[in-house]
Parts: C-alpha cells; structure tokens; sequence
C-alpha cells in the first residue's frame, strides 16, 4: 500500500536512529536489523499501541514533562486501523466532549507539520453535511448550534450553495446542508509519524516490533509490563492497542474490561477524474445515504456505514498487522448506489480499490478513555468508533492530563471506562451491539433513543409482571427500566415511526403517571439503582464516610442524608443518598451508572482495612418506589404500623414487615421531592410486596409508573441528575447545595482545601445545572433528557 | 410423454389458431417455419425427435425416416396427415394482422411454476423432530398435455419409513398413474411382518375396518382413480395372501422387499390385461395401463438406511455439504438407458447373438424405446401372438389405435424389458443434507451438481457468489453499479419461492447461459402452447427430501 510506503520512508527520514543507514532495503533492513535500543528496566510510564492514539499520548505527556516514557509497537508504527483511516478531520460531533476533542485535535495538527518537519498532508477543505429531510436539517441545526457555542465557525446553506461549493453534488432531493469551513483532510499515519517524531524528540523511547503479553498487576495497582524482549517496570501502562485493546486488557491475571468490537469498514479509492479534483474541494457526509466522500489524489475515497455491518474478530484472532480484509462489493453495494445518486457524474471513474479495514467501536458509540476501576495505573485510550483521527489530539491530551494531574482539564465522564462494568465485555454482547452501534453513525440521533440489541440481561424480578401491564423499557447499565406504562387500548408508534425531534406520542400517557404521582400513588420499580453497604467494627466506616462526603453523615441511626461525594475540587464524584443503619453500618444507594464509578473510588479512597466492609448489594434488593399523597396510606394498611410524619418523619429509614414479609426496609424518601416511601425488599419478597401493595392500593387508585414521569417529578423540583446535570466539575455552590457541605463536622475532609479557598465566594457562580431549561443540555445532547443521569 | 406428436397434432388442429402469438414470442420456431413451407416433413419429425422425445420414439417420424420399408400402407397415409396441419398453421400465421410481443409476467410465470407445488414438514412432537427427514418439497410442470409424470409420498404406518417416488410415464399416462397409486402399497406390503399381514387378511375376511398402511401426502391434484380400486385392491391381497402362505420366517429386507414389489406390480398389469375386466370401461384401462410405460425411482427413508429403487432413466441424487460449505452431489442410480454400458450389456446378454445389432439402435431398445428398464410397455414384453391376441380382442378404441398394434421391428425373442429394478442403499451422514428425486425432465436440462449447488444455496439461504475483485482490471464505478444491481437481482429470485422443487424448476427452465434465472427466457418458455411445449422441454417432475443432521448425527452417535 502505498500511504504505507510514503508513510515509512518519512518516518525514517524524521528518525535520527535511521538516517544511519542509507540505501538499505527497508523490508530486509527492519526485519534483519537487531532492534537498536534494548528495552529499558524500568520507565515510569510503557504506552501499548503505536497507531494515532498511542503516539498523540506519548506527545502530549511529553509535552508536559514526562520524561521516562517508553511506547512499544507489535507491529511497526501507524500500521493497524491508523494507516487506513481515511483522514477526515471532522469537528462536526454531537457530544459536545467529542467535539472538543476534535476541535482540539483539528488545531494540533494544522501546526504538526511546522513543529515536526513530518508532512502531514493537513488540509483544511471544509466539510459540508448533508440534508435530505427536514429531520436531518434539524439534528444537523443541533450540532451546528453547539460547534457556534465553541466558536467553531459554521453555518447552516442552502442546496444552491451547496452546489457552489462542490461541483459534482447532485441537490435535487438536498433540504439543506451544513458548511464547517475549518474541518480538514490530513494523511492519519503521517500525523502518527509526526506525533512520535516530536515525543522521540522530547525524549519518549519508541520500540517497534516489541508485543506486549500482559500487564503485571499487584494490589490492585500496574507493576509492569512483561513484553517478549523482557520487562519493564512502570508506575503506568496506557493500553491504546486499538482493536487488540481487549484482548490485552484480558490477558493478564486480573482482567482490565475493555469493551470493544471490531466491524469490518469498507471505502472506495478511485482512479484521478480526467480533469483532477481539486485537493481543497470540501468533504461530503450525507447521512441519508450513509456514506462520506473526500477527494483523494484527483479522485475520490468514499466509505460509509452501512445497515448490516459485518463484526469481525468476535472470536479474538490476534493478527500482528491488519493483513488485507477481503474485498467484498456485494456489501459495499448499497453505499455505491448512493454515491452514484448523489455524485451521478462519477459513472465513468475508474476503480482502483476497495479497502476493507477493520474499525473498533464501543457500546454506546462514544470513545473509552480513562482508568481502570479495579487497576490502578492502567489507563485505556480505545474504541474510537471510526473517528480516531479527529478525536486523536484531544483525545491524547486529555489522558495525558490524567495521568499527570489525576484528572484530565473536561468533564470525561461520557467517555469514561468506568461507566462500563464487566456485564458490557461478553463477545455476544458486544457483537451484537456494535452491529447495531456502527448504522447508529449515520442515523438520525432523536433525543431518548433506547438501543436494541443486548438487552433484557439485568432485570428486577417484578420484569414478567410489568411488562404484562404494558411496560415500555429502556436500558441503564444493562438494568431493564420501565419508561412508562401504556394503558391497554392505547396505540403507540412502532419503534421506527416513534422517532421525531417534536412532542411524542407517549407524551399524555406519562402526563397521566406524573398527575397520579401529584394527587393519588404511584408505584416505580427502582430496582436498578446502586444499592451499597459500608459496614465496620468499629467506628472506621463513619470516619471514613465523613472523610469522603460533604454532608454530616453522624447523624441518629435510622436517618436518611442526601450528599454529594465530593473529590479534591469540590466536584461531585456522586451524588447520592445514605442511611444509617446502626452505628457502624450505612446504606448508601447511588444512580444506576455509579456501580463501577463510585465502587472504584471508595475502593481508592477507604484505607485497606479489613474491619471495614464495603459490600455491594444492588442485587439482593428490589426498590419499589412508592410515590404520592396516598403512599402512607396503602404502607399504614399493609404493615399496621403508624406512618405518619410524626411517627415516621421525612428522611428516615425503618425496617418493619410488609404484608407478610418482614424485614423491609422502608425509607421515606422517593428522590422527587414527592411525599412517599422506597421500601428495599429483599428479591424473594419482591413479588408478594408488589402484589401486596397493588391490590391495597387499588382504593387509593394506585398504578404502575415509570422513570420518565420520575425525571418529570425531579425537573419540577429542581432535582439535579449526576452525570448530566452534576458532574466532577461541578461545586455544591453551582448548584445551590451549599447547605449539604458541613465543614465543621470533622476536620479531615477531602475537599477541605477547595472549600476554604471558596469561602466567601458563595453563590457568585451560575447555577450551571439551569441548563436543564435550554435547548441542549451540557454533558450529552444525543440521549438527552432520560438515558443520562440517574 | 408423448406417443408421437403426429396423431396428437391430428386431434386437434383447431388449436393451431393459437400458434400465431407464437412467431413473435419464440425466435427457434420462427427458423422452424422455413422448413416447413418446403414441406420436408421427415425433417421436422427428426427435429423434433432429435429436440425431445425422448422415451418412446415418434413412431410416425421414425418411420418415415428409417423405417419407410416395413411401415404398412395404412400408416403411410397418417402420415401425411401432419403436412395438412402445418399447412393450417401456415395459414393461422397469416392471419395475424401485427406482431405483438406476448410475455408472461413475473406473476403470471409464479402461478404457473407454482400451481402443482407441494410441500410436507414431519411434523414435531414436544418441539423435537425425531424423524431423519425434516420434509420435502415437490412440484411438476407439464410439457404434455396432459402431464405424463406422476409422483408419489407416504409415510408407512405399520413399518417405520417414508416413501417418496416419481414416474414418468410414457406412451399415455395411465401407467404411470397406476404405478403411482399402486407401487408404495405393493412396497409397504412386501415389508409387512407376517403378524401384521395376518391381521388386515382377518380382517378383510371379516369385513373389519383395515389397518391403515400408508398415510399418503397428496397434492390436491393427485388423484386416485376410483373405478379401479376394487380391482387394484384384489391384486394387492392376492399379493399379501402369498405372502402369508410363503411365510419365511425371515426378518424382510428391504432390498428385496423393493425388488419383489415392483416385478409384483408389473406382473399384475400385464395379468389385468390379459385377463381383461367384464366392466368396459376398466377392461379399456388395464389395457392403456398395460400398453403405456413408465418408469419409477423410489426412495425409502427409514432412520439413516436410504434405499433407492430404480427402474428406467430418472434420478436420484443426494446433496453433500462438504466442510468447506460447498455443495457437492452424490448419484444414487443408475440410469437405464443406452448411455449406461452396463445396462447395454445386460440387454445384449439376454438375447441370442443373432440380435445383437438390432436391439439397441439410435440409443433406444429396439430402435424406439429409451429407458431399458420400465413398467407396462406389453409391447416388449409380450409374444406377438399374446399382442395380437389381445388386441383383438379388445375393445374398439384399442383396436383403433395405430400403436398398440404396431409390433416392434426385430422382435424375436421377448421379453426384451423389464421392471425389476436396481436398488442402491446408503447410509445417511449428517453432511447428507437432502435427496432429489427427478425425472429425466430436470437432468437433461441441469447438471447434477448444479442441481446440488442451487437446492444446498436455497435450503441453506446462503447464496454463494464468488466475490467480485476488480483486481488489475479497469472498471468504472457505474459497471461496477450495474454488475452488482444485477447480482442483487439474482439473489432476490432465491427467496421467490417457497418450495425447493419450484426454484429447481426455475432454473432447469429459465436457466441462460450464465447459469442465473433469465426472466424473459422463463416466460418464452412457459408460453409455449402445448403442441410446441414439447420440442423445448419434457415435463419435469422433482421431488426435494430434507435430511434432518441432527438426527442422523444423533444415530451416528449412538452406533459409536
């Protein structure tokens, strides 16, 4: 392949190691040459993966002084998934993390060349999106509005430019289209190349040829790294191998869960037109016809994402470099017919190849960064979704900031590994889902899209009979959650036609959930929530907890405490709810997505202490939430037991016997500041309490509710969601939570340092939870509303 | 199969009104018409021997072209008669007053393929299918008219197994009619336990309601014929009366049990017909019955023992996946015919040196018929005295009939053909995937591994294209556009049907020269009118038996 041979010719050329040898063979020199550096003992930190990723990491930690870097290659640089990229620098993301990342990554590279000498093939063409509906115009006038917040430079034209500014586009079935002048065409191994010329050059140590075999983990922190040229003692391991990335994160003792999949993509690379295009003339992503098209040395390289992708690898064959895939035009056939449609004058260009190249993707299309929850020191920069060269820079700097400052300049959550647990890295799963991930680039992104495949794995025992009552579900964290209830009789859109950026159509039915939830009860299951357990023998689970949350947590056995967990900066780490059991036991109960994400920080933040218990339990209880003015009344009725306010007060926590199951553990919260209960059953209670509280609750006209009329409950209450509304850049006084910082509780506190240089400061800040309110909420304009949060 | 298409074209000139459509939509009958005009009708009669009679050759033509000498004056002038009708045909012509171009569509094609399709699943118990055979598929389509094939399914219910059969008739359909109601219960008799054949014998004695034999999987137009049950039936227990009496002891072997069956039944026909019925309308049936032929390949399925009984030229054929997911085809009989050296040989050992020369001409037994093997046919069986005996004592119409009277040439020292068929058994395998049964409709027109290829793609759903690599070549994105729309296309016809045989059939008729269904080809085809049918295409009859692996897999495993 030729990009390949420009690509190691450079790469020589740039290397001071190579100039050595002039003239030789370069097959026969890499392979007969002994390695010209042997391995180091020790470096602080060994980078896995010589591809865009593993070199932007290298740049950037070099750039802010890490000097004791090695990065090791199984193959030879830029050789997997970086050297068929098609190199469209494209800013035009719909989160706005990712487009920052690109925007950074777009920034990077335009001045790479200068500060390398490595031609990198920048040019900046512009991207124009395409628009055949009026739906598609408006998610592309989401993102433009939110690249206009980054003073990206964009506009929303009309077909009659669009046609100005590309020749060759038919615009007859065109409703519009969006411009992005500063997005840009680069060469993805050459910006490889030039990234580790600079790090060689600030001192990173680049060893081709060398595999990593396991990552040696001991108490739960990384050693080092066993290669086959030897060992290497470090303090951090940065897996970045791309499409290997899981299998190198199973193949130590401890497994590093990466969830990624490898699809098969395919794109086209044509013979020059006969009048040459020009290399400026802007890239092309029409959405509709699922594919992009760039000019490619006179022609055109065009791929797409087509409706049947083809996963690959599901079994895990480890090949060293991505030997030619087959081509296979039967499936790149759909796309061709849509090129031809949209570029007609093409008909007579010559074909010169279809490249199949195999390209990661993740779960839920976003990107994996971050550190491993149960490793520390191994850090992960993977599953770029076929969007490795544009989120490349940022995506580089931000785990390097990681590793050097413990967390990176943005709010990452988004792409954070930890919000993945061990349940997402089945093969199944993930072969399942990525054939469902991949069509997703190009599909309309409405907001509250559920995914389809990979479903039905965590489910509350209760799942048979809700769904017999015509439950609508959606999935957190592979939790089953009922979003609302549809009345029989009542017709909703299938799941195609149900999409639309307007009112939907179950917008009555959850009206009628919130108004049974306002005047009568209503039950939830809110089994998914993460349910902890601190425990100690003695006073060691309470020092700690204060330690770590901003709220007085010594407060009477059997009160509930709302508190944030908060880290160094004052930033909510977690957002959550704990009772205290006994003296030296709390419950402790978290949004669904914190399982791995606060297990792993109370994991690093409590002492190794083997009198302190810390015990996940979200599966041994059932949550049934029961919300509304007539709550205490079906409770009174089945347990015989007073509960009103001044026997059973706001925010308490009381075990007592339900029907007749006892020992439930009912607490008069309902996390919407509604009045009502959450009773934790024990599962094998689950069934007689729900039936229980269903037939008691008929003459107070209780029903079935779901999570949607839950965030409606919380939205009008000013209820904050973490991950959406909160998140680790967020201070209780952003958000008017003051109140739940008690400072003078003990004087040990994590985020003392951030409170006392904020002191006096109170409220000067805007509440950037208001967002809710706007067009566009902060951390994740795709899912919107529901899938975030809670 | 046709008995001659001169006598037919005589009966019924008054369709030759319909040919006309015909010069526009067939270009090969065009280049015929040529020919006709000079009146070379000897030439035509070989054409359309040389395009598809097969089994029994145009006597008529045959006569004019090599016989001439011996054909009796009577004949000579049926003959002509022929000329009379092409000169009707001529005339028709000239009565259309614009060429129109007459195609089927797509739908009207469908209902045409589809109208005698049929298909049987075993049925589950518990959601488990205990059976080797998941189902077949079966389906014919006509070139006589009326059809001369028949094809037959039962499972047996006093013994475990399945039948499936086909026949080709020839010569008139009424043999093969009555092998195809008659042959499974000849079979399913013969593989009776003494006990049970004791049984329906008490309890045809006393009048009792009998056991049922075999429970038959029919389509809708499969009949039985009414009028000769009572008559076929009192054969049958003449059989199994026999039976009772020879009582061997013996476990039955199937093998034999097919042999004994099929000799059995051809001995009854040509009993029937010598013995006659006091009813006239069944004495003229067991006569055509007797005077026609036809040819049979049956297959009994019972667990993994596959027997198949052949007797003339259709076939069996299994379909092999191999482990590379290709498909591979295994025969599992012998055609008997003159391209089988070995059947050849068998005739010529059966018959004084003296005849040698004379009993296999022009690839036919005796110059005019071409399985070596079949049911009926007293022609060749019979001495001429019991012909002519008979015939002449028989009713009108029979003696009417130009053929029955007909003696073959050469003819010293009958019984020249048999019945009896050769028996081939096999031990499924689990890359045994299914089993077509044809006749020879579908294997002149496919190869067999075709055959297996487009059954295996269409059972399996999996359509194997090579993949396309542009490679050095120079192709534009729009050739490239057009290839695959076209190869699209193509796959899209694989789930048009929902029967094996009918997508089989598909192809044996529309197949072109790249080996992919061409519409317009299909259309051609299936509008032929039936006089013409005939010179294009025999009728196919095709039966797809469905192995279940697992089960088969699971016998394996238990022998192990």
């Amino acid at each position: 392949m030729f990009l390949r041979l420009l690509s190691d010719i450079q790469w020589r050329a740039a290397h001071p190691k190579w100039r050595r040898m002039p003239g030789s063979q370069r097959s026969a020199s890499t392979s007969a040459e002994p390695h010209p550096l042997s391995l180091p003992a020790q470096a602080q930190v060994v980078i896995c993966g010589g591809g865009i990723m593993g070199t932007s990491v290298a740049y950037h930690l070099s750039k802010m002084g890490f000097k004791d870097i090695v990065l090791l290659e199984q193959g030879r640089l830029a050789a997997g998934t970086t050297r068929f990229c098609a190199g469209i620098v494209s800013t035009a993301r719909p989160m706005s993390i990712e487009l920052k990342m690109a925007h950074y990554s777009n920034k990077l590279y335009q001045q790479l060349e200068q500060e390398t000498g490595v031609q990198t093939g920048y040019m900046k063409t512009g991207s124009i999106s395409l628009a055949q509906t009026q739906d598609r115009l408006i998610s592309l006038k989401r993102i433009a509005s939110s690249l206009n917040v980054m003073g990206i430079p964009c506009e929303i034209i009309s077909p009659k430019k669009v046609s100005q500014l590309h020749p060759l586009i038919n615009i007859h079935d065109l409703v519009g289209a969006m411009y992005v002048p500063e997005d840009a065409l680069v060469s993805s191994a050459n910006v490889s190349l030039a990234l580790a010329t600079a790090a060689s050059r600030n001192g990173v140590q680049i060893h081709e040829r060398t595999s990593v075999s396991h990552v040696t983990i001991q108490k739960g922190r990384v050693t080092g790294v066993e290669t086959d040229r030897g060992r290497i003692q470090c303090e951090f391991f940065v897996n970045c191998a791309g499409q290997w990335a899981y299998e190198l994160g199973h193949s130590g003792e401890e497994p590093v869960h990466i969830p990624v999949h490898a699809c098969e993509h395919f794109y086209l690379l044509t013979h020059p037109l006969q009048e040459p295009l020009s290399n400026s003339l802007p890239t092309v992503v029409d959405p509709d016809g699922r594919i992009y098209i760039r000019n490619w040395q006179g022609g055109i390289l065009s791929g797409g994402f087509e409706k049947n992708p083809k996963p690959l690898f599901t079994e895990g064959r480890n090949q060293l470099e991505i030997q030619n895939l087959q081509e296979d035009w039967d499936h790149f056939g759909p796309l061709l017919s849509a090129l031809l449609r949209r570029m007609p004058g093409l008909e007579a260009l010559q074909i010169m190849q279809l490249v199949n190249c195999p390209e990661s993707f993740t779960p839920d299309m976003r990107c994996i960064m971050g550190e491993s929850p149960t490793a520390r020191g191994y850090f992960v920069l993977a599953g770029m979704n076929s969007a490795g060269i544009s989120y490349g820079g940022g995506a580089g700097k931000y785990l390097a900031e990681w590793i050097v400052n413990g967390y990176p300049s943005e709010n990452v959550w988004p792409l954070d590994l930890k919000r993945f647990g061990t349940l997402q890295s089945s093969r199944t799963f993930l072969r399942h889902r990525v054939m469902e991930v991949m069509p997703l680039m190009y599909d309309l992104k409405v907001p509250r899209w559920d995914f389809q495949t990979g479903r039905q794995l965590r489910t509350s025992p209760l799942y048979d009979r809700l769904d017999a009552q015509g439950a609508r579900w959606m999935e957190k964290h592979g939790f089953e959650r009922v979003k609302y209830f549809v009345p029989p009789g009542s017709d909703l859109l299938d799941l195609d036609h149900s999409k639309t950026f307007y009112k939907p159509d179950w917008f009555d039915i959850v009206g009628a959930e919130v108004k049974c939830c306002k005047e009568a009860v209503c039950v939830i299951d809110m089994s998914s929530f993460t349910k902890f357990e601190i425990s100690s023998t003695g006073d060691q689970a309470l020092e700690n907890l204060q330690y770590l949350f901003s709220n007085d947590l010594d407060v009477p056995v059997g009160h509930v405490v709302h508190t944030g967990m908060l880290n160094e900066k004052g930033g909510y780490e977690n957002d959550c709810s704990i009772a205290r059991l006994s003296k030296r036991s709390f419950f402790m109960i978290s949004p669904t997505d914190q399982q791995v994400h606060c297990w792993a920080w109370l994991k690093n933040h409590l002492p190794d202490d083997s009198n302190l218990v810390l015990e996940d339990v979200t599966w041994k209880y059932t949550a049934l939430n029961l919300i509304g003015p007539r709550a205490v009344d079906v409770l009174s009725e089945l347990s015989y037991a007073p509960m009103t306010a001044e026997h059973f007060p706001s925010l308490f926590c009381k075990e007592m016997s339900v029907g007749y199951a006892n020992g439930i553990r009912v607490m008069s919260i309902t996390h919407t500041g509604e009045p009502g209960f959450v009773l934790y059953i024990p599962i094998e209670y689950a069934l007689h309490v729900y039936n229980e509280v269903m037939n008691m609750g008929q003459k107070y006209g209780i029903r079935n509710a779901g999570y949607y009329a839950l965030r409606s409950l919380r939205i009008e209450k000013f209820f904050a969601f973490w991950g959406q509304d909160l998140d680790a850049f967020t201070t209780p006084m952003e958000c008017g939570r003051e109140f739940q910082v008690k400072l003078d509780k003990v004087h040990h506190l994590l985020h003392r340092v951030w409170w006392e240089s904020r002191t006096g400061l109170k409220g000067c800040q805007p509440s950037r939870w208001m967002c809710l309110y706007g067009a566009v909420c902060s951390s994740c304009n795709i899912y919107s509303c529901t899938s975030a949060g809670c | 199969m046709c008995v001659c298409p001169g006598p037919r074209r005589i009966a019924i000139p008054v369709r030759s009104s319909r040919l006309p459509l015909l010069s526009d939509a067939m270009p090969a009958p065009a280049h015929l018409f040529p020919l006709i005009r000079n009146c070379e009708i000897s030439r035509i009669g070989s054409t359309a021997c040389y395009c598809h009679h097969k089994h029994l050759c145009c006597l008529s033509s045959h006569f004019a072209h090599s016989h001439f000498r011996y054909a009796p004056q009577k004949k000579f002038a049926a003959l002509y008669r022929p000329k009379e009708h092409f000169n009707n045909f001529i005339h028709a012509r000239d009565y259309a007053s614009t060429p129109q171009r007459f195609y089927l569509t797509p739908p009207q094609v469908n209902s045409i393929l589809k109208a005698n399709e049929y298909s049987f699943k075993v049925p589950e118990f518990d959601g488990k299918n205990v059976s080797s055979i998941l189902g077949f598929d079966s389906n014919q389509l006509p070139a006589n008219a009326p059809i001369e094939d028949r094809r037959s399914a039962a499972t047996c219910l006093q013994t475990r197994g399945m039948l499936l059969g086909v026949f080709d008739g020839h010569a008139g359909c009424a043999c093969a009619q009555a092998v195809s109601e008659r042959l499974f219960y000849y079979i399913a008799v013969s593989l009776l336990p003494h006990e049970t054949l004791l049984e329906i014998e008490n309890a045809v004695e006393s009048g009792r309601a009998l056991l049922p034999i075999l429970q038959w999987h029919k389509h809708p137009n499969d009949y039985f014929s009414k009028e000769a049950s009572k008559l076929y039936f009192n054969s049958l227990r003449t059989y199994w009366q026999e039976l009772i009496d020879l009582n061997s002891g013996e476990t039955t072997d199937v093998r034999e049990a097919l042999i004994n069956a099929f000799k059995r039944l051809d001995n009854d026909i040509s009993l029937e017909a010598q013995v006659g019925d006091p009813n006239s309308f069944l004495n003229y049936l067991v006569l055509r019955v007797a005077f026609s032929g036809s040819t049979a390949c049956v297959a009994h399925v019972d667990g993994v023992d596959l027997h198949i009984a052949n007797t003339g030229d259709s076939r069996a054929m299994l379909g092999v996946q191999e482990e590379d997911g290709s498909w591979s085809a295994v025969t599992l009989s012998y055609d008997h015919n003159a391209q089988n050296e070995h059947e050849v040989e068998r005739v010529k050992m059966e018959h004084p040196k003296s005849e040698e020369k004379s009993l296999v001409k022009q690839d036919r037994l005796l110059g005019l018929l071409m399985p070596f093997r079949a049911f009926g046919d007293v022609k060749f069986k019979w001495s001429i005295e019991l012909q002519k005996r008979v015939v002449e004592s028989g009713p009108d119409q029979l003696n009417d009939n130009e053929y029955t009277k007909f003696i073959p040439p050469n003819y010293y020292t009958p019984p020249y053909l048999t019945a009896e068929p050769e028996v081939i058994h096999h031990r499924l395998r689990p890359q045994d995937k299914f089993l077509v049964l044809a006749t020879d409709g579908l294997w002149e027109t496919m190869h067999r591994q075709d055959v297996a290829r487009i059954v295996g793609e269409y059972l399996t759903g999996v359509h194997h294209q090579q993949p396309i690599a542009v490679g050095g070549y120079k192709v534009t994105l729009g050739q490239m556009h057009g290839l695959l729309t076209e190869r699209r296309a193509r796959i899209s016809s694989v789930f048009e049907d929902q029967n094996a045989a009918t997508h089989l059939i598909r192809h044996a008729v529309g197949n072109n020269e790249f080996g992919t269904v061409d519409h317009e080809r299909l259309s051609k085809m299936l509008s032929l009118p039936e006089e013409l049918a005939r010179m294009y295409r025999d009728d196919i009859t095709i039966i797809v038996v469905q192995f279940n692996s697992h089960v088969i897999g699971a016998y394996q495993n238990e022998e192990l």
